[in-house]
């Protein structure tokens, strides 16, 4: 396909995929019987109209570069961590035991060890999961699910017992939190009054840091080869075997920092619903960034906007939010549906024959930019048949 | 007469009472494109009563798809498919077996727990009674095609029981009991041992009595035994049709690759240094646990081409995988290069200088979404010569690939085109370039050509004769006897997880290997070396 018609086909294919994700969108909101434009309007614009907006933006797209970036590493390596949720948690846990514990430490040295100590919490989570899978073959998708609910209980529990706010027993209230971070360990804030802190130069400092370890190092080679071809690796004599293991525990690293600075720096306490689904949206965000650290970025960042958007909906035209979460379910389905399309070589192909076959129709008078058609497909055998072989394709 | 008896063994099922024989078979500009290809190119052909043509091509010609095409399978973008002169449209298998076009595909349609009869019903519609599945009906109807075509089978045997060349039988069977008046065969000897496949052959000939048969081969020596007619694609391309007897092997090679090849010969037979590689009783598991290799033992030495030969399923594979260290050794032990490799990893044994091209060139022997420079260094990304401490070093990297796609000639737009995009005999040389040029001692190559053009084929056999120069150990698995007899300074014989026997180069006939091959020793049981035509099987099956 030609590089005219392909931004032709992707201009096509994603204009169907927006049309469908707003079509399903606006049957819901019919049913609610709400405005379907000035909804949609809300959503999209509204998070970008003032300097506040644009920074919740952000402080929402933070955790998920964090989140997505181990997630890209771990399913580059082949193995399928949507344990995130949970390795959060234990990052949090880790992040605020540890600096509660150490309120004396100077802060140029509480905070980076608060933030290992969350990457620790993480990374010790998803360890389980890993070794579990190196050592037995049990199935990731499996244990990491259910330990993500193991961690929401436990977290619960500490929350409750052990860590509470010795506070909240004297008056009686019992709200599950724990106290307050000692000042030093706070992430500084970017901006005076918005919630916008330091946590972005971290994470932006980190996507660089994993595009060179998994492109440019001999660890991330030996990573993505087992990811990408298991087989082929282990008779390469490589360790399939460890390269899961370390994948799984520096994914679960990242999704600890995650909370960790969450907690460090927006909450500045352990609370329950910190996370609030960072670690499944996390997920989609790493494949929609195409699990690479260029793409998580924009990605994050638009899935902040949904995120504030879908808040801002709730709070202007009252609308429910768990409709709106229906919502952005159609809009992700759709956008992920349209990847696949857009990536899908058969569809492609019949693309340009039709469009082809159009351009030939109309004579090409339109004196569009396609007209260039007749000719031959792409696969046409270049240099006459049977001198050389095929070089690009397979069967 | 013969349509007569055609036409009563239809009728008495109650199936296929219309189609009448199929005096011609014709297809007229078929086209169909695939994703950057065209598959088949215009393609016309024609076949009439009682004819064998023969589909020749190489790989990823366009013989397959254009059978697929015939099937239902696939429908064309353009073109028609004409019987009798009449079109008509395929819309799915069950359309072609209503018009009595049947075929064998290359890999056995077969469910191997279930019964020779249980199989064929699988498709008989007319024996899915309400709640009842009519087996009888089913069995009389084998037994009638069998007695026909002289085709023996026993219908209660389960599938697994049988040989390949019987399970070939059965998917004979089952076609025929479809109704077939009109075969297709894809590759139907690439399984079978030689004897197997003469009587194959010779079956075929006394079919083609009673029907019409396109059989797809690269074997040309088998073309041009069976065959009426034959017709060359190339490309997607019909590029001759015409009469088999006016043809040599030779002249349908030239007309298949577009030039003459001519296949290396090994010339200095034995050329032995020391021992290099030493097996000794090797025992190894299957992946379903029994006995794969039983008491293995074998030696190769420096300077030698020790070939396999061995129908595919005696051990070949996992006597590979515990060579690269990827499968326990229960037994026995290993040495290479006077160091000992038993149940080393496979790491230790790659330092240790096994060179090795894998079975499945595609999952195996490199990783298809990785570029060709990053394949080159899969086995030494970690070596000082391509990394600085913990960074690759890519200008090391991309050099080394520039060097090598010149020495072996691998042809691509650039050296960042993912591996899995390029041609099977490119993806060969990929790999070859990869374990070559870490000038290993051992080099164990299995199946090495399976599925390449000869051109492809040419180039590997050349630098395998060379790295035998140099006095490089080589173990080569195949199936293919030519290549064993053309490259080979001796010939081991594996059935059952045993070497059986090896062979001299000067001894090893095609007879005597494909005897070895079903199990039977010629020296031991002379009587029967004579007859070769149906002792093999049965005895095979016997032990």
């Amino acid at each position: 396909m030609k590089a005219k018609d392909r931004i032709l086909y992707v201009v096509f294919v994603s204009l169907v995929a927006v049309v469908a994700a707003v079509g399903i969108g606006a049957i819901v909101l019919a049913i609610l019987g709400a405005n379907i434009l000035q909804t949609y309007v809300v959503i999209f614009t509204e998070p970008l109209r003032d300097l506040f907006g644009i920074t919740e933006v952000l402080v929402r797209a933070i955790p998920l570069i964090f989140v997505a970036l181990g997630i890209a590493i771990s399913f580059r390596a082949g193995i399928l961590n949507i344990g995130a949720e949970g390795q959060i948690q234990m990052g949090i846990v880790a992040a605020a035991a540890l600096t509660i514990a150490l309120p004396d430490v100077p802060k140029v040295v509480l905070v980076p060890l608060g933030l290992l100590a969350g990457a620790a919490g993480g990374a010790a989570w998803a360890s389980i999961a890993g070794y579990l899978r190196a050592k037995l073959g049990v199935n990731e998708l499996l244990s990491t699910v259910m330990l993500n609910y193991i961690a929401a209980q436990l977290y619960g529990y500490l929350l409750r017992g052990p860590m509470i706010d010795p506070a909240e027993l004297q008056t009686g209230s019992g709200t599950p939190q724990s106290v307050r971070l000692p000042k030093n360990a706070w992430i500084d804030r970017i901006i005076p009054g918005m919630r916008l802190h330091w946590g972005l130069a971290l994470a932006l400092v980190l996507a660089v840091l994993v595009y060179i370890l998994m492109w440019h190092t001999t660890w991330g080679f030996k990573m993505r080869a087992s990811g990408a071809s298991a087989k082929a690796t282990r008779y390469a004599g490589i360790s399939v075997e460890s390269c899961l293991l370390s994948a799984m525990i520096l994914s679960g690293a990242f999704a600890g920092l995650a909370g960790a600075v969450e907690v460090m720096a927006v909450h500045r306490r352990a609370i329950e619903g910190i996370s609030s689904g960072y670690g499944f949206t996390g997920v989609v965000v790493a494949l929609f960034g195409g699990l690479h650290p260029a793409g998580i970025i924009p990605a994050s960042v638009f899935f902040g906007i949904m995120l504030v958007g879908t808040d801002m909906t709730q709070r202007i035209l009252s609308i429910p939010a768990n409709m709106v979460s229906v919502l952005q379910g159609a809009v992700i389905l759709s956008i992920i549906a349209a990847k696949m399309v857009i990536n899908d070589p058969y569809t492609q192909e019949k693309f340009a024959r039709k469009l082809k076959s159009f351009g030939k129709s109309r004579g090409g008078s339109s004196g569009t930019p396609h007209s260039g058609a007749p000719e031959a497909p792409r696969g046409g055998h270049k240099g006459g048949a049977g001198v050389t072989d095929v070089t690009e394709v397979g069967q | 007469m013969e349509a007569k008896n055609a036409t009563r063994l239809d009728s008495k099922n109650g199936q296929n009472s219309q189609p009448a024989k199929i005096r011609e078979l014709r297809v007229e500009g078929i086209t169909k494109r695939f994703p950057g290809i065209v598959a088949c190119d215009s393609v016309d052909l024609s076949v009439g009563e009682n004819e064998i043509l023969a589909l020749v091509g190489e790989n990823g010609a366009g013989k397959t798809t254009l059978m697929n095409i015939l099937m239902g399978l696939y429908q064309p973008d353009e073109g028609r498919i004409l019987i009798n002169g009449q079109p008509v449209q395929f819309k799915s298998p069950h359309d072609a077996f209503a018009a009595g076009i049947g075929m064998v595909h290359q890999h056995f349609m077969l469910v191997p727990n279930m019964t020779v009869a249980e199989n064929v019903a699988l498709g008989l519609r007319e024996s899915h009674k309400p709640f009842k599945l009519d087996l009888a009906t089913v069995k009389k109807r084998i037994e009638e095609v069998s007695e026909r075509y002289n085709l023996p089978v026993q219908p209660d045997a389960y599938i697994w029981q049988l040989s390949v060349g019987e399970q070939q039988r059965v998917e004979l069977i089952k076609t025929l009991c479809f109704g077939a008046r009109f075969l297709i065969l894809d590759e139907p000897t690439s399984a079978l041992t030689p004897q197997e496949t003469d009587e194959l052959i010779a079956l075929l000939r006394r079919m083609a009595a009673d029907m019409s048969i396109i059989f797809i081969s690269h074997k040309l020596a088998e073309v041009t035994a069976l065959s009426d007619k034959v017709a060359i694609l190339r490309h997607g391309k019909v590029v001759f049709r015409g009469s088999t007897k006016e043809q040599t092997a030779a002249s349908l090679a030239a007309l298949m690759t577009g030039h003459e090849v001519v296949l290396p010969h090994n010339e200095c037979l034995v050329n032995c240094g020391k021992d290099l590689l030493v097996v000794q009783d090797l025992r190894v598991r299957s992946d379903r646990g029994f006995l794969a290799l039983d008491g293995l033992s074998l030696t190769v030495k420096s300077g030698e081409i020790l070939g396999l030969a061995g129908v595919s399923g005696n051990g070949q594979k996992e006597l590979a995988e515990a060579l690269s260290g990827l499968r326990k050794i229960e037994h026995g032990k290993i040495m290479l290069n006077d160091i000992d490799i038993t149940n080393k990893s496979p790491r230790q044994i790659i330092e240790a200088g096994l060179g090795y091209i894998p079975e499945d060139r595609n999952t195996e022997g490199v990783v298809p979404s990785f570029s060709i420079k990053e394949n080159l260094i899969l086995k030494d990304f970690a070596s000082p010569r391509f990394s600085h401490g913990v960074f690759i070093d890519s200008k090391a990297e991309e050099k080394n690939a520039v060097e090598l796609q010149k020495r072996f000639d691998i042809r691509c737009s650039s050296l960042n085109t993912p591996t899995g995009s390029l041609s099977g005999g490119n993806i060969q040389k990929v790999i070859l370039a990869r374990e070559l040029a870490r000038s290993p001692k051992v080099l164990v190559a299995v199946y090495p050509t399976r599925g390449l053009d000869m051109g492809a084929e040419e180039f590997i056999h050349n630098r395998l004769l060379e790295l035998k120069s140099n006095g490089v150990g080589i173990f080569l698995i195949s199936e293919e006897l030519d290549e064993l007899t053309n490259l080979c300074d001796r010939i081991a014989v594996i059935f059952k997880g045993k070497i059986l026997d090896t062979l001299s180069a000067d001894e090893a006939t095609r007879s005597k290997l494909g005897l070895l091959m079903a199990g039977i020793n010629p020296d031991s049981v002379s009587t029967e070396a004579d007859t070769p035509t149906h002792s093999p099987r049965r005895s095979a099956h016997e032990s």
